[in-house]
């Protein structure tokens, strides 16, 4: 069999063969009611890259996520993950859903949250043992909230919340870690932290792929990006893909130039 | 006579009655914890009303068959059936149609109410003698209570209280993230239909004795009960199930004791009774509490204020500030600082300069993020760091109270 080979920098050994990335979308088209949301895209993450998807808001960014994992039916299309069907593959891929997604006021603490992570260890019966809550509270050390595991979820402020969703994410042991705009309205020391933890995860070799928002930091926490704006924009290294011609394309020239200038500088 | 009743010693009936609604009373309370979680609460009232026609039709198909038409486990699995069918229906209409869920269950709870009624009214006419007792599904009826008829009800609730353990997990979760839930593979729409089934399931067990129109009570009122006294999933479905069953018996026992007390209605009063109780007095998240924290903050507000205006030389109007410094020994009544007074009122106005340097530098923005207006500065900072700070400002050293 013959592989087509890509030049692109920053190419991981294994990458070259795409049908292993370890999320490769391929023709996805997701709409709610009649309007096409996401409109046949492809996209083929690098493993032990960090990807942040980017494009306006109802781009479709946290849609296309969704569909990768199944949590909406597609209309047309599919997501690989390492190479094989989603269902083979959930153990391998870890998700954080936005924060306001949830009822933060629901009877749960910081450390049955975290728990969550290891529902395909505990499964339905299994009791809830030491070694598991070691786990979890390792996870909320690794984001520096070990010392909130009692602590109901409705008191902590959204960068907690936050970093509480992350360490949930970590529970799970996955190789593909989504998240669906982490950064959206966090304290800069979360952000730091969690881009501390994101690092830590890529020299371990995971992917990380992230719906970002803020185009000033991309150069300085990604080394890829996905430009979308319903269609597929732009793909590749923030080099070559993160571009202000890219830039406004996927928002349609919306994008303030200053913004634009800072971004793509 | 209550005591008798409570210790079930007050007859064979009222035994058996008392029995059953516990189990029942657990079961509602358990499940009814999972609806509420999920935000269904309201899902259990449709399914109720829609068990009517079931038990009209049941009752048809039985007598047209030439058996007894009051035969409890037949008349349930009519009203199962029918009950199904109704939450398909809300389901269908909150999934394919542009109705949101509160229209669909107002249409699908009156539509079978009123086919069910049409039925029962047809049934009274076509064989009066042997059709008395159905009307009792409405509001519940134990008079006549068998021994089957209990063995009936407190089977339906043990095996709903099985399931419920058995589906605990993936049921919370569905209920707090269910995107999470759907990611890490759990089939949300099955789990939201087990949960439902589960309430079907209560409601058709609890037909006999509290009725269809009030057995929502018994699903609804003890998980937000429970609610107040606890932060915990899994406590929140042990109290809800205490109180349901607790509820239940006490509520099976007064109406016994008393022959003209209906027994359904009562296990509900109790209910709410505790829910009462629970909402004015539970600590944390009852009135009450909130109502003494309310003041609790006001005042140090008013005393912070009363402090920093006394410091600076202001004249203090409001009354209720000089009564609090007055109180505390740090006023006179013409508003005038006592030494004390005047010693805090230099630490507060301190404080603040020192919050203000605090939340300007970036080297300290853990600390500043817990900036309220009240906290004290040394709560959040080190003696050294407080010392920086001060050096920072310049003037006396060392202002503490």
């Amino acid at each position: 069999m013959t592989v087509e080979l890509i030049s692109d920098q920053g190419i991981a050994p294994d990458a070259r063969h795409p049908e292993e990335s370890p999320l490769a979308i391929r023709g996805m088209t997701v709409s709610y009611g009649q309007k096409p949301v996401v409109f046949s895209v492809d996209m083929t993450v690098q493993e032990g890259s960090m990807t942040a998807i980017i494009g306006p808001n109802g781009a479709g960014k946290s849609t296309l996520l969704k569909a990768a994992l199944g949590i909406v039916t597609p209309l047309a299309g599919q997501a690989k993950v390492f190479g094989k069907p989603l269902r083979s593959q959930r153990h391998r891929i870890a998700y954080v859903p936005q924060r306001a997604s949830v009822d933060w006021d629901f009877p749960t603490r910081v450390i049955d949250v975290v728990l969550m992570g290891l529902y395909r260890e505990l499964g339905l019966l299994r009791r809830v043992r030491k070694t598991h809550l070691d786990k979890a509270t390792s996870c909320l050390e690794r984001v520096g909230m070990a010392d909130f595991a009692d602590r109901q979820i409705g008191q902590l402020s959204g960068g907690q919340q936050q970093r509480v969703f992350l360490a949930r994410a970590l529970a799970q042991g996955a190789d593909l870690y989504l998240l669906d705009e982490p950064f959206a309205g966090v304290d800069a020391a979360t952000e730091k932290a969690i881009i501390a933890v994101l690092k830590g995860l890529r020299a371990d070799g995971k992917t990380v792929v992230a719906v970002h928002h803020d185009l000033a930091t991309v150069h300085e926490y990604f080394d890829r990006v996905f430009l979308i704006n319903t269609r597929k924009v732009a793909e590749g290294s923030v080099a070559e893909a993160f571009t202000p011609d890219a830039l406004d394309r996927a928002y349609g020239g919306r994008l303030a130039t200053a913004q634009m200038d800072r971004a793509a500088s | 006579m209550i005591w008798d009743a409570l210790t079930l010693q007050l007859g064979y009936n009222a035994t058996l009655v008392t029995i059953g609604a516990c189990f029942l009373g657990v079961a509602a309370g358990v499940t009814g914890t999972f609806l509420y979680l999920r935000k269904r609460a309201l899902v259990s009232d449709a399914i109720s009303h829609a068990t009517l026609p079931g038990v009209g039709l049941a009752f048809m198909a039985m007598v047209a068959l030439g058996g007894d038409g009051r035969n409890l486990p037949g008349l349930l699995f009519g009203s199962a059936v029918s009950a199904g069918l109704g939450l398909l229906c809300v389901n269908w209409l909150t999934r394919r149609t542009r109705l949101a869920e509160d229209a669909a269950i107002g249409a699908v709870l009156s539509v079978f109410f009123g086919f069910g009624i049409v039925l029962l009214t047809v049934i009274q006419n076509m064989s009066a003698g042997r059709a008395a007792g159905l009307e009792g599904f409405l509001l519940g009826s134990t008079a006549g209570m068998l021994w089957n008829d209990a063995m009936v009800i407190a089977g339906g609730g043990v095996l709903t209280l099985v399931l419920v353990m058995i589906l605990r997990r993936p049921m919370s979760h569905v209920a707090f993230d269910p995107e999470f839930a759907a990611s890490s593979g759990v089939n949300v729409a099955r789990i939201d239909l087990a949960i439902m089934g589960l309430a079907m399931a209560v409601t058709v067990v609890g037909l006999k004795i509290v009725g269809l129109i009030l057995i929502v009570a018994m699903l609804i009122i003890p998980p937000v009960t429970a609610r107040f006294w606890t932060n915990r999933t899994d406590l929140m479905v042990l109290i809800s199930g205490t109180c349901g069953g607790i509820a239940a018996w006490v509520g099976a026992a007064l109406s016994a004791s008393a022959p003209s007390l209906p027994t359904g209605p009562i296990i509900v009063l109790v209910s709410f009774a505790m829910f009462a109780v629970s909402l004015f007095l539970a600590p944390n998240r009852g009135v009450l509490a909130a109502i003494l924290r309310h003041r609790r903050f006001q005042r140090r507000v008013h005393l912070r204020q009363g402090l920093l205006a006394l410091a600076q030389g202001q004249p203090i109007y409001e009354a209720f500030t000089l009564r609090l410094l007055k109180r505390a020994g740090l006023a006179l009544s013409d508003g005038v600082a006592t030494e004390a007074g005047k010693a805090r009122a230099a630490k507060a106005l301190r404080d603040e300069k020192r919050w203000e340097l605090v939340r300007a530098d970036p080297l300290f923005e853990s600390a500043a993020a817990l900036y309220d207006g009240l906290r004290e500065i040394e709560t959040v900072l080190t003696g050294d760091q407080i010392d920086e700070i001060d050096n920072r400002i310049g003037g006396p050293k060392g202002v503490m109270s």
